[in-house]
């Protein structure tokens, strides 16, 4: 049995006066991967095979490596804003939620900069 | 985590069957049972009544039981004209007012359980304290700072009226909230289809001037994006109202506020 008030539990620390961004950038995103995504399925589809020298020089116009940059990106971005979600509606410990949320950041953080780099390092003809 | 489970002293046991011979129209209602006394394991009773002896919906047949066969079996109610809320419980999965629930609809057997991932005080009577504490937390009353003119109402115009009519006719039965998985989940923090639907009747209204500090207090990440539009809130309400719809215009109000 508490001894605080109902209201007081329900009030808490009051609202963190947060949450519209979050929410707006997560449509905002889904939206650009639209187009993104129907653009890489249809140029993967496109070529005439799938070896790696073929990849490898579609990979290489300025155009394909930029849009895939941003593919790279807003996708990673995407995931790390939903995949958020989903760990604030499962991990209600403050300490392991917290810790659950960094790691996630991080793990995204990676995955985006290998991506970019991967990208960059076949584009700009690198060792293959 | 999230628990998928109930703790092993929650788990419903067989109970006792009470056999209907001779019935002509006969139901069977397998009802939660739950003592806070003694400390035994909730149980489902079976009760098998003749439709024929009681009105035609399922609160009829529930007072009928406690009538005739167990007097020990509790559950709110009283209006049973579906405007008091008080008997809203699970009826073969779904939320519901037993007031409104006609038998027919549900089938010759019939669960009824009390609201989900609440906690149960007795049978089919669960604790709403903490629904009922995050009502009062929107401050659901109008709020203005100029004085009500002296000689007559705060006027509002027919069709700003009829904005808040949908959402005012909320009886706080509890349906939606618990239908929730978000608010299973998170219901110390996340206040829930109900109280967001009575926010969103204060924000349109047009005569009330705290609209600004309403949205303030609701742009939470916990208080109001835990819906994700699972909509089973707009689907369970006994009264067709629609707290998904009301949630996603605070959320785009939010938005447009901010851009």
């Amino acid at each position: 049995m508490s001894l605080r008030t109902p209201l007081r539990r329900v009030l808490g620390a009051g609202s963190a006066r947060e949450g519209v961004h979050h929410w707006w950038l997560q449509r905002l995103t889904s939206v650009a991967l639209v187009p993104l995504t129907v653009w890489f399925v249809v140029s993967i589809l496109a070529l005439p095979s799938l070896d790696h020298a073929t990849v490898a020089g579609w990979l290489r116009g300025g155009t394909t490596a930029l849009l895939l940059i941003l593919l790279v990106l807003v996708a990673t971005w995407h995931s790390q804003l939903g995949v958020r979600v989903v760990i604030e509606d499962y991990v209600p410990a403050p300490g392991a939620r917290t810790v659950t949320l960094t790691l996630l950041t991080f793990a995204h953080a990676l995955l985006a900069a290998a991506g970019v780099f991967a990208v960059l390092r076949v584009a700009l003809g690198g060792p293959a | 985590m999230a628990e998928f489970r109930l703790p092993p002293n929650s788990r419903p046991v067989q109970g006792v069957t009470h056999r209907a011979p001779g019935a002509r129209e006969l139901r069977t209602f397998r009802i939660y049972r739950f003592n806070p006394d003694g400390g035994a394991n909730p149980r489902v009773d079976t009760f098998e009544i003749d439709a024929r002896s009681c009105g035609p919906m399922v609160l009829d047949a529930l007072i009928q039981i406690k009538a005739a066969i167990d007097s020990s079996l509790t559950f709110r109610r009283s209006c049973r004209e579906g405007i008091c809320g008080s008997c809203a419980m699970n009826i073969n999965g779904l939320n519901c007012l037993a007031c409104t629930t006609s038998m027919h609809d549900v089938g010759a057997e019939i669960r009824i359980y009390p609201l989900p991932h609440m906690p149960v005080v007795k049978d089919l009577v669960t604790d709403l304290t903490n629904f009922y504490a995050q009502y009062a937390s929107v401050k659901p009353w109008l709020q203005a700072r100029t004085p009500a003119p002296p000689d007559h109402e705060r006027l509002q115009s027919k069709e700003d009226q009829e904005k808040i009519d949908r959402p005012a006719a909320c009886i706080l039965c509890a349906c939606c909230s618990t239908a929730c998985p978000s608010y299973w989940w998170n219901s110390e923090r996340y206040l829930g289809p109900a109280a967001l639907l009575a926010a969103y009747r204060w924000i349109i209204d047009s005569r009330d001037e705290a609209t600004g500090e309403r949205l303030d207090e609701l742009e939470d990440p916990f208080r109001l994006y835990r819906c994700h539009t699972i909509m089973n809130c707009t689907d369970v309400c006994p009264k067709d109202l629609n707290p998904a719809r009301a949630i996603t215009e605070i959320k785009k109000m939010l938005v447009e506020r901010s851009g």
